[in-house]
């Protein structure tokens, strides 16, 4: 064999081997064909209220978005509507691909804090309180209109450290429970709970409306019931943290199509 | 802001049973909740519901605190004439909700 064939050939070898690495770390914890929305563990009736787009309570949540959409804000008296226009159309997959980050902010932001950022800037009115009922509703809307469509965030790039910090974070026990979401989301989904049945924790029916809680709220508050029932420390809405912690759910979840507003017991 | 979603068919023939369904975003404080402070969060709920066709009142529900938060409620009316369904409700803090769909009835 002459030496140019042989450098050839290990350099094919290298090729292979470091597009292998690359499948590795892009390959998702649960495979894309094992992914199971969160409504799939709820109970029949359950399922039927979120599938109905009537007697969804979300939805009330949803039109009121869509009111606030086209309502005046601000010192210039702008909408969402007036640059925005038709929701349906501008917004639509836009959830998708959230969080992200904001490159002139240089933070990461969901859609809650991009619809707070848009305030600020453009319509120069004064952020929503977190978790407050317009920005519920707004965040809502704009997530609605990506129901039906595959989760699709980016982990690379501006996202990395963001994306690694939260990863290390979601295998990491907390709390007095001592426990990692992964014990649960990743080697017990399926298996029950007390009366429940753990879901693989995903995100794609939030914001949504919760029965225990009577009202509607954000992953965030979901997760913190989480850390609520870890007995781990809160972390604050829109703290690094929990946004870091959406990405990654929102990589973990790749193809899985948003089910927003979600029905959740 | 009171906020309510209602379905009504768009179109009926006359005679014929119309679904009618009502959702009313609504937090039904039953009255024996606490708020962080410890102090009880006063009772306020949608205590009545009524539904007017064409002026004429065809239905109507009284709600208690055993009712659940954005309360969801159908019921059935008998198209008889086109025109408009007229929905107001109140709740214990005197706060009124109205909302009005029309329907239109073909022969």
């Amino acid at each position: 064999m002459s030496g140019g064939a042989r450098a050839l050939r290990i350099a094919a070898w290298v090729l292979v081997g470091s597009a292998a690495v690359v499948t590795c770390a892009a390959e998702l914890p649960i495979p894309r064909s094992a992914l199971k929305q969160g409504s799939e563990f709820a109970g029949a009736e359950v399922r039927a209220m979120q599938a109905d787009e009537f007697s969804n309570p979300g939805m009330l949540w949803v039109t009121r978005g869509e009111r606030l959409w086209a309502e005046p804000a601000g010192r210039d008296g702008k909408s969402c509507a007036s640059c925005h226009r038709d929701a349906a159309a501008s917004m639509k997959d836009v959830a998708t691909r959230y969080p992200q980050v904001d490159k002139a902010a240089g933070q990461l932001v969901n859609i809650a804090g991009r619809v707070n950022l848009c305030r600020e800037r453009h319509q120069h009115a004064q952020a929503f309180p977190l978790e407050s009922e317009p920005l519920l509703a707004l965040t809502a809307y704009v997530t609605y209109q990506s129901r039906g469509l595959p989760m699709n965030v980016k982990i690379d790039g501006e996202a990395a450290t963001h994306f690694e910090r939260a990863r290390e974070r979601y295998y990491r026990r907390m709390g007095q429970m001592n426990l990692s979401c992964a014990q649960c989301h990743e080697r017990n989904w399926g298996r029950t709970l007390f009366n429940e049945t753990v879901s693989q924790g995903h995100g794609t029916g939030w914001p949504g409306y919760r029965l225990e809680w009577q009202n509607f709220g954000s992953l965030q508050r979901r997760l913190r019931a989480c850390y609520s029932g870890l007995r781990a420390e809160m972390p604050e809405y829109d703290s690094r943290e929990l946004v870091e912690l959406e990405l990654f759910l929102a990589w973990r979840e790749t193809g899985l199509p948003i089910e927003a507003p979600g029905v959740r017991r | 802001m009171a906020l309510a979603r209602i379905q009504v068919p768009k179109e009926a023939k006359r005679g014929e049973l119309v679904t009618v369904r009502v959702a009313i975003q609504h937090p039904m404080e039953t009255g024996f909740r606490y708020d962080n402070m410890g102090r009880p969060i006063p009772k306020n709920v949608i205590n009545t519901v009524v539904c007017r066709y064409n002026g004429e009142e065809v239905f109507r529900a009284e709600m208690g605190s055993g009712i659940s938060a954005n309360p969801y409620l159908q019921f059935y009316v008998v198209a008889a004439d086109s025109g408009e369904l007229a929905f107001d409700w109140i709740d214990d803090a005197g706060e009124r909700g109205s909302e009005r769909v029309a329907l239109t009835v073909v022969a």
